[in-house]
């Protein structure tokens, strides 16, 4: 049996690994994937709480969660595709033309 | 067709209306029918409304109608009514008959101008608001028609507004007006605030039943004659009159002669009941008039401009009918009205068949010889100048007559014989008008080939009308003299004024007609004298008193004083608010918020960097602010 602490252990670490990854990389395909290991992280923590409290409506919303997280990332993916096909570079720095 | 009588301000106004918006489209001719025409049909209303009034024989109720409600503000109300009595009944005729054939004359006169349609369509407005002033149930409708004259005034003062000079002599009418307006206004509302109703009736009777003490009374006589100097140009407003000579001839005949300028005389009649209950202003009025009458006419002696000596003719005369209503003899300050608008307005009609002849020219040393080239122009000019030199039997003879009886009989000496002096110099610089312009030889500046001609029919006919009118009108008003039922004019007023008649024994008033007829030749003889029979005369009466001479041909200065007084130091204060105050303050406030909108807007502007990464940082620090607030 693993304890519950565990799990939060882990959540946390994705989570911090994903804001560490946000910032240092600069392409926005990975930054993408660093904001998806943070929901997921969240979605671990939500998990662990449902398990320690026995209810299975915790468990049932992560289902949701994952499901509208996925249809999530089809329309960024889509969305990064487009700015790729337009400006021929994904690269954050690049895409500055909210500069006031 | 009497019922309809509330249609007579409105068929002007409508035409108005319709010139205004349309006029620059429609045909000429078109223009002038339907101008005319209205004002035509609101004389015939006029009539028959009038035909009304007397056919009971005297003593029938006026006519009245309400036509919308306007103010209700409490226990005040004031409406959109008007009233059709006796005193309505002089100034509407006068106002829509003279109106009429000015319309007449003009669509001649003004045949050339560009602006045709313009000058019509003012002209119908100016005749609306007059007759919205004359029939004006309450006092604040009427000062609606008296502010609307006032505009029009303006506006045809200015007509042609790219004569700089036409343009000034508009803008001084309207500003001198807003002065004696300004007095009109605090008069009208200590008026409504102590009476509480503004209709006639209710001023009139406020002294008697204890609502107004003798001192408010006087106090609010008093601030409305101020109203009153002004748009009657009597001192110290007189003024912005002799500056409106600008304007074309047949608005200086309707506007500036007979109808807007009286429109002060005939509110102080049309409010006898204040100024009988308060002989201090009734005395301030019959001063100020008589002082007038004389100051101006001295002025007119002088001048050279023909317009200008009758419009100072025009001031004089307005002093006469002051004099009458300051008396107590508001009847024969109303008859002076009536023939004055009948003999001035021939005057200046004939003044610009004169000026139309000459081509433009006003300045009577280039006139001279012109009767036998005006063959109509001239009689009907005598006509007028004999009739306001008071020579007997003539309409101003009865008129002016019947102010000086009513100043002797109600003891005011003094004023009586200011009126007596200003009658000598109005015979005077009558008939040193007639000689200069139409006797002695021609001296115009035309080409020699030039043709002077006499004025088209449209022109001749109107001023016939009036020299008839002028001749005959004093028929209506004959002294007592005649017997007890000859003043027709004054018995047809009775019930309209407060003040009684005074009477006096018939050898008394022989006497003071046989003073005024005197001091009449006696003024005639002397034009004769000075200007026909020895023509070097006056040139060695300058010469020998030139400082006098300077100052009548001056005008005394006034407006200099006024200039110097008033007028500089308002435009240099004026000048220094603005820049002190609009350029220091109020621009710099408006200037000063604005940079200090950009300077913020560049200040801030370093944090929209665009780069993802520094929004995320930003979210990321308040989330963790978030979250730290909410642990803690």
């Amino acid at each position: 049996m693993i304890p519950p602490a565990a799990f939060f252990v882990l959540a946390v670490v994705l989570f911090v690994l994903g804001i560490v990854a946000f910032f240092v990389k600069k392409d926005l395909l990975t930054q993408f994937m660093a904001v998806e290991v943070m929901l997921n992280a969240g979605n671990l923590a939500v998990l662990a709480l449902a398990k320690a409290s026995g209810r299975p409506d915790g468990q049932a919303v992560v289902l949701f969660i994952i499901t509208v997280a996925a249809a999530e990332a089809v329309i960024g993916l889509a969305i990064i595709v487009l700015i790729f096909r337009q400006r021929k570079s994904i690269r954050t720095d690049d895409l500055r033309d909210l500069k006031g | 067709m009497a019922r309809y009588f509330w249609l007579i301000p409105l068929l002007p106004g409508a035409s108005a209306f319709v010139l205004l918006l349309f006029g620059r489209r429609l045909a000429r001719r078109w223009v002038a029918w339907q101008a005319s025409a209205a004002v035509f049909l609101s004389f015939a209303l006029t009539l028959a409304a009038l035909a009304r009034l007397t056919s009971a024989g005297g003593g029938a109720a006026p006519l009245s109608k309400t036509l919308l409600p306007w103010i209700a503000s409490g226990a005040f109300s004031a409406s959109v009514a008007f009233t059709f009595d006796e005193l309505a009944a002089v100034m509407a005729v006068v106002v829509t008959g003279v109106g009429f054939l000015i319309h007449v004359y003009s669509t001649a006169y003004m045949a050339d101008d560009r602006a045709y349609a313009r000058y019509f369509a003012f002209l119908n407005l100016f005749t609306f608001f007059m007759l919205v002033l004359v029939m004006a149930s309450d006092i604040v409708l009427m000062f609606v028609g008296w502010e609307g004259v006032g505009l029009c005034s303006y506006l045809l003062i200015g007509f042609w507004f790219d004569r700089p000079a036409a343009s000034k002599a508009g803008m001084k009418a309207f500003l001198v007006n807003r002065v004696g307006d300004a007095a009109f206004i605090i008069g009208i509302l200590i008026l409504l605030a102590n009476v509480g109703s503004s209709s006639f009736a209710a001023i009139n009777a406020a002294p008697g039943s204890g609502l107004l003490g003798p001192g408010l009374v006087t106090l609010i006589a008093i601030l409305l004659f101020v109203g009153a100097t002004g748009k009657s140009a009597q001192i110290p407003l007189y003024v912005w009159l002799p500056d409106a000579m600008e304007g074309p001839t047949p608005v200086s005949a309707l506007i500036h002669a007979a109808t807007m300028v009286t429109a002060g005389v005939y509110m102080v009649c049309r409010l006898s009941g204040l100024y009988t209950a308060s002989p201090a202003a009734a005395s301030v009025v019959a001063w100020v008039g008589a002082v007038t009458a004389v100051y101006a006419a001295t002025m007119a002696l002088v001048q050279h401009d023909i317009k200008r000596v009758l419009a100072y003719s025009t001031i004089s005369q307005i002093g006469y009918m002051f004099v009458g209503c300051g008396v107590g003899a508001y009847a024969a300050g109303m008859f002076h009205l009536l023939t004055h608008a009948f003999f001035k307005s021939l005057l200046f009609l004939a003044a610009g068949s004169v000026i139309h002849a000459l081509g433009g020219e006003q300045d009577m040393r280039r006139m001279g010889g012109l009767r036998k080239r005006l063959p109509v122009t001239f009689p009907v000019f005598l006509v007028g100048a004999l009739a306001i030199s008071g020579i007997p039997f003539l309409s101003g003879f009865f008129s002016k007559d019947a102010i000086l009886t009513g100043a002797f009989a109600g003891g005011h000496y003094a004023v009586y014989a200011l009126g007596l002096a200003a009658a000598v110099m109005t015979a005077f610089y009558m008939f040193r008008l007639v000689y200069v312009t139409f006797y002695g030889s021609e001296r115009t500046s035309l080409a020699p080939g030039a043709h002077i001609h006499e004025s088209p029919r449209a022109m001749t006919v109107p001023l016939v009308i009036l020299a008839v009118l002028s001749a005959l009108a004093g028929l209506i008003g004959l002294p007592v003299l005649f017997g007890e039922r000859a003043n027709v004019f004054g018995r047809f007023l009775e019930s309209s004024f407060a003040a009684a008649a005074h009477h006096l024994a018939p050898a008394t008033e022989i006497v003071l007609i046989l003073a005024a007829t005197a001091s009449a030749l006696l003024g005639l003889g002397l034009a004769f004298l000075l200007y026909r029979r020895s023509p070097g005369i006056p040139a060695r009466l300058a010469g020998r008193f030139p400082g006098i001479y300077k100052l009548l041909l001056g005008k005394y200065y006034v407006d200099e004083a006024y200039d110097a007084v008033i007028v500089r130091p308002l435009v240099r204060g004026a000048e220094a608010v603005y820049e002190n105050f609009d350029l220091k303050v109020v621009d710099g406030a408006l200037n000063g918020s604005a940079s200090a909108a950009s300077g913020a807007g560049r200040g801030l502007n370093v944090l929209q960097s665009g780069l993802v990464r520094d929004y995320a940082l930003a979210f990321l620090l308040g989330a963790i602010i978030f979250v730290g607030f909410l642990l803690l």
